[in-house]
């Protein structure tokens, strides 16, 4: 919008010729690039920390690379052709959390889009009051630490004290079973990723409603309207107006809750609290604990896994940057 | 549904419309309101616990007899957290600072160096600007979790070969943090930049006005709405940042900033989860008080081009 608003002045008369530097309006020392020396720090910074680091993780991941190559008198990282990734594609744990950390995030991202939008529709039919009373309560959830989050998921389901054991053991056995007050959830990968998706999605699906409410609000009340003069129910003007006019959107937040959830690292490392069972692993995890847990610290190794993160990622950020690019963004 | 339907249409053609409301718009309005206390209690309770344990007395956290609200409060907890020591050797106000510092200090440098760029990108056409964009765009969708191995072995070689500290202490996570929350702010700042008319400062330069007295007079009063909101945005980011700080900050228990210190605690001390309850607490108040501040703008920066949680 702000580079439409720059084409137009650009056109009108009196103004200075479009490609210069307006500012200065004294045509001396014409060439001095002075946008190069504002952007110049914040250029060598992210050089320097991520566009390097990016190309390096590809370079070290080509390599045999362990922590011994930190010290002063060793030699070089050896050129392995591959052999990271051979070892990767052959193993059949790194396959497993491959397979868990895709299926884990899809359940993340499917229960928070659902459940983000359903609650967004919810607090645009509510009367004001309410809405923004839900609203600042769902602040809470948002605003909440990862750290503390995870913690108090963790409290909340500890064997023996943990509310939701207590409650559950409290709740007849016809219903849900028995035992339910010693039961460990952070050991076995089902109940653990379970506790891991309800922290997520606690913490994500405000986004989502706050989003989707903020775009409910932009389509016109008559749409609505005469679709329920022409009969439709809720579920069809939602199918039939809200999904389509909104889908920019949902694409949108669909791309950002999938990214997001790829790297999640924080909530796993209280959960599983170790890092004894490979069968808990997300991929995020097992980066850090060959670079960092393990001994020895596998530094190549784990940048072949963080490689394999970071196409997943760029995969799914490709439609986003096409997003991005249509709407303008990057002119 | 559709009974609810016929009955709107019918009750529109009619003249009392909100007099005699029919049964299942009732019905329904009713369930909205208990989905939307479902909502409310599910966003708040692991909050509320969170706080409500931090204020139990210990012997009723170790109960087995738990209740849903506190029966006595006490504030030892805090007590223990604020005045004792976290870490053996380290109080709360050592690590307080630590994470004041970082956060503070990456805010800052961010701030200036996001503000430089966005003018450069809001307000000059250069040959490398698509460029430059498309990078910001590129880098920010790359985790941190992803580069952390290189950037820890470049900074372990700085180290080795310079002498200059880049890991377990404050610095390197400070570089690491303003870099992280770079793309994000400038494209945030950017948009402010850019709304600002462009006429004011040539009305200024007319004046007499140097191109300082323009920045500092003209634009800075109308950008300081967005360097607010970017600034506070970074603050959060640094603020909660767990995974860096774990890594580059290590054994130099010292040096911990307070997520950090949240961890350790819970690692080391797995019961006290009264303590562990009000340190977290500790942490969640400020992100809170900011978070209601910048809420929109969060939703729009986010969805606008920013990425990076």
């Amino acid at each position: 919008m702000a580079q439409t608003a720059e084409a137009v002045r650009g056109q009108s008369p009196p103004a200075p010729p479009p490609p210069g530097p307006p500012t200065p309006p004294r045509p001396r020392r014409r060439k001095i690039p002075t946008p190069y020396l504002l952007i110049a720090p914040a250029l060598v910074l992210l050089v320097l920390v991520q566009l390097g680091p990016i190309l390096q993780m590809v370079w070290n991941s080509l390599h045999s690379y362990t922590v011994r190559h930190l010290l002063p008198t060793a030699p070089a990282p050896e050129w392995n052709s591959f052999a990271h990734y051979a070892t990767l594609l052959s193993d059949a744990e790194f396959w497993m959390i491959l397979r868990n950390t895709v299926v884990v995030c899809a359940l993340m991202v499917g229960v928070t889009m659902v459940l983000g939008t359903a609650v967004g529709n919810l607090l645009h039919r509510l009367p004001r009051w309410f809405s923004v009373t839900v609203s600042i309560g769902m602040m809470l959830a948002w605003a909440t630490p990862a750290i503390s989050a995870s913690l108090v998921f963790r409290w909340l389901f500890l064997p023996e004290r943990g509310l939701a054991n207590v409650a559950l053991d409290r709740l007849p056995d016809w219903l849900v079973g028995g035992g339910w007050l010693d039961y460990n959830w952070f050991l076995e990968p089902v109940p653990l990723f379970t506790v891991l998706i309800l922290v997520i999605v606690w913490q994500s699906f405000p986004f989502v409603a706050v989003s989707v409410l903020a775009g409910l609000k932009s389509i016109p009340d008559e749409l609505y309207e005469a679709a329920r003069v022409d009969g439709a129910g809720g579920w069809r003007s939602f199918w039939s107006i809200t999904f389509p006019m909104l889908r920019p959107l949902f694409a949108l937040l669909l791309v950002l809750q999938i990214i997001w959830d790829l790297r999640v690292f924080t909530q796993l490392y209280i959960l599983a609290n170790s890092f004894q069972n490979k069968s808990v692993y997300l991929l995020s995890y097992y980066i850090y604990q060959q670079g960092f847990s393990a001994s020895p610290a596998n530094y190549g190794m784990g940048s072949a896994i963080a490689v394999v993160m970071t196409v997943m990622i760029l995969a799914v950020t490709a439609y986003y940057l096409r997003i991005m690019i249509r709407q303008g963004e990057t002119r | 549904m559709t009974a609810t339907t016929t009955a709107r249409a019918s009750g529109a053609a009619r003249a009392p419309r909100r007099r005699r409301t029919p049964p299942p718009v009732l019905a329904r309005r009713a369930g909205a309101y208990a989905a939307g206390a479902a909502v409310l209690v599910f966003s708040v309770f692991p909050v509320y616990w969170m706080v409500a344990t931090a204020f139990k007395p210990v012997g009723e956290i170790f109960s087995k007899d738990v209740r849903l609200f506190p029966g006595s409060l006490t504030l030892e907890h805090f007590d223990r957290v604020i005045n004792g020591e976290l870490i053996p050797g380290v109080n709360f106000w050592e690590f307080l600072g630590n994470s004041l510092l970082v956060t503070l200090g990456s805010v800052a440098a961010g701030a200036l160096l996001s503000l430089l760029a966005a003018v450069a990108v809001a307000r000059f056409r250069f040959k490398m600007r698509t460029a430059f964009i498309m990078v910001l765009m590129v880098i920010q969708m790359v985790p941190c979790e992803a580069l952390i191995i290189s950037i820890f072995i470049n900074f372990r070689r700085l180290q080795d070969a310079s002498g200059v500290q880049m890991l377990g202490n404050l610095t390197g996570i400070l570089i690491v943090y303003t870099a992280f929350s770079l793309p994000i702010t400038i494209m945030m700042l950017r948009g402010f930049v850019a709304a600002v008319p462009r006429e004011l400062e040539e009305a200024a330069a007319i004046d007499g006005a140097g191109p300082w007295t323009v920045f500092w007079r003209i634009l800075m009063p109308l950008v300081a709405p967005g360097l607010v909101a970017a600034s506070i945005f970074a603050f959060i980011t640094a603020w909660n940042e767990f995974i860096v700080a774990l890594t580059f900050l290590g054994r130099s228990t010292e040096e911990y900033t307070l997520p950090l210190t949240l961890s350790y605690y819970f690692g080391r001390f797995g019961t006290e989860w009264g303590a562990i309850m009000a340190a977290s607490t500790l942490l969640t108040l400020p992100v809170m008080a900011f978070f209601l501040f910048v809420q929109r703008r969060m939703v729009s920066g986010l969805t606008m081009g920013a990425v990076k949680g």
